[in-house]
């Protein structure tokens, strides 16, 4: 079976005043139908690779790969028509918090249908239409009435829904999803996480999921990439995270805090340079 | 009650028509380490900053060391026993001032001598060498600066310490160091907690006791001890629970 998408020897650095700042080392990867989550700390370079995949990289930085390649098109080479079509369409992306990601001016109604009426040529009763029927689809009480509102006068829980239902209207077949319920309580990240991890499996949407909270990736992805200082220092299947060989990953499951387990003081990661390697 | 350090007794804070605090009455015993839990808007933030000094209380009482604080007038005596850490160290050091400026203002307003010797020892305490004295705060990473943020807290020798979210804004990998620290202070200098964070792992660590906040009340009172056990009273403090274990498949789950 063909990959979804192919990632290979990724690189993406950032020239500055003081010299060349390399966020990404050297990145690969392939995806298909399925949910690959990628684990790091702040810095370690896992969303400027799904902002890479997207091609949302700021002008200024360098982004290099052997194969950057979505079904079969060259990212890195595609005139900016091509992934302008694919953005949003094909390939779609939920950002962290719904309180900066959203346009403040515009209804989350006509923020959905802009969605459908830049991709497909579409009535817009037919977009209103299907605005509504993805607004509820990820569970929002009162469509009709939420259409109408600014991002302002909805919550962080129903902002992040709106968010997904603007991703998904279009129907991608890859969601990169940057620390979706970072921003979240832990109540309301539990059932945003729900209707994603639903959406996801009945349209049978690839998935990237970004987060530096290493558990809760492995129990929502079916494979697992850690990253450190841009490279990859591991890759597991989810089920597998136990037995994780390398140390950094092994620290990253140890120090948390976790409810029951009595360990003062907590472990810490002891960064080895060799590991930045 | 007066053997506890701090205690507030139907509390009531109002912003405009809203109460953000409905009559909420805690206690926290001497040398003891206190977690408020709840989800954003319960108040637990709020509860905090009420004991500060910082938010409008418009009924109820707050006692500390027994004795009564009014309104939301705090004397400089005060600011010497309590001391506050807050949630984001990239907001609350100030950009444009150095380290060393930073740890010298709390000392300058109450006219401590030492200051050298004291700047010194704050900065070892946390972990940080001599070394991060003249650096600016975006020269640090944030685990760095809520190391700074706890040394200023701690420079003045407090002996109760309002910690409100201290390592929400971190890396999980800094968090375990940041609460290490904490815990090592706490031990040292005998110093008594309130902590608050809507991350359960973090307060059943932390804290002996806790009270579960929803919409500006106190839901439920309990120990760490109760916690991990499962005997807890209240639905809302289960699903906190449920929530904390993190995500399920629908089929998975029981």
């Amino acid at each position: 079976m063909n990959p979804l998408l192919t990632v290979d020897d990724l690189k993406v650095s950032f020239p500055t005043r003081t010299g060349v700042v390399e966020a990404v080392r050297g990145v690969s990867f392939t995806l298909g139908r399925e949910r690959l989550g990628i684990v790091g700390e702040s810095g370690s370079g896992k969303s400027q690779t799904g902002r890479a995949i997207m091609g949302l990289t700021p002008a200024h930085a360098r982004v290099t790969a052997k194969t950057l390649s979505f079904e079969g098109i060259d990212l890195l080479s595609a005139a900016p028509k091509v992934r302008r079509d694919l953005r949003g369409k094909r390939i779609a992306m939920i950002l962290q918090d719904p309180k900066y990601s959203l346009n403040p001016v515009m209804s989350i109604g006509r923020q959905i249908v802009e969605t459908l009426t830049r991709h497909e040529n579409v009535s817009r009763a037919e977009a209103r239409e299907r605005a509504l029927d993805m607004l509820e689809a990820v569970q929002i009480r009162d469509p009709g009435r939420v259409f109408d509102l600014y991002p302002h006068e909805v919550s962080g829980g129903m902002g992040q829904r709106a968010m997904i239902a603007m991703m998904l209207v279009a129907g991608p077949e890859l969601l990169i999803a940057d620390e979706p319920t970072s921003a979240l309580d832990v109540t309301v990240q539990l059932e945003v996480l729900g209707i994603l991890d639903k959406l996801v499996a009945d349209r049978g949407m690839g998935l990237i999921f970004v987060s530096h909270d290493l558990r809760l990736v492995s129990s929502f992805c079916d494979r697992v990439i850690v990253m450190y200082a841009g490279k990859i220092v591991e890759e597991l299947k989810a089920s597998d995270l136990a037995s994780a060989k390398h140390p950094y990953t092994q620290g990253l499951l140890n120090c948390m805090p976790a409810i029951g387990s009595d360990r003062h003081p907590l472990p810490v990661l002891d960064r080895k340079p060799e590991w930045a390697l | 009650m007066t053997t506890a350090t701090i205690s507030a007794e139907n509390l009531v804070v109002t912003y405009d028509e809203f109460k953000a605090l409905d009559d909420v009455s805690i206690d926290v015993a001497p040398g003891e380490s206190f977690g408020l839990v709840g989800e954003s808007g319960s108040g637990k933030s709020t509860l905090l900053r009420a004991v500060a000094g910082l938010a409008p209380v418009t009924a109820g009482k707050i006692r500390v060391h027994d004795r009564v604080l009014v309104g939301n007038r705090r004397d400089k005596a005060f600011y010497r026993d309590v001391q506050m850490v807050f949630q984001d160290p990239y907001g609350s050091l100030h950009p444009r001032q150095t380290i060393d400026r930073q740890l010298l203002e709390p000392l300058a307003i109450h006219g401590v001598a030492d200051g050298e010797r004291r700047i010194l020892k704050a900065l070892d305490e946390v972990g940080l060498g001599s070394g991060f004295r003249f650096r600016y705060p975006h020269q640090l990473s944030g685990g760095q600066r809520q190391r700074i943020a706890i040394a200023r807290a701690l420079i003045l020798e407090p002996s109760i310490l309002l910690l409100d979210e201290p390592t929400s804004a971190l890396d999980a990998s800094v968090q375990a160091e940041v609460l290490n620290l904490l815990e090592q202070v706490r031990r040292d200098r005998k110093l008594t907690f309130i902590m608050v964070s809507h991350d359960l792992g973090v307060v059943t660590h932390m804290c002996d006791r806790l009270a579960v906040m929803q919409n500006g009340r106190v839901v439920e009172r309990l120990s760490s001890v109760d916690l991990v056990a499962g005997r807890i009273g209240e639905d809302y403090t289960r699903n906190l629970m449920v929530a904390s274990k993190g995500f399920q498949r629908k089929g998975a789950a029981a």
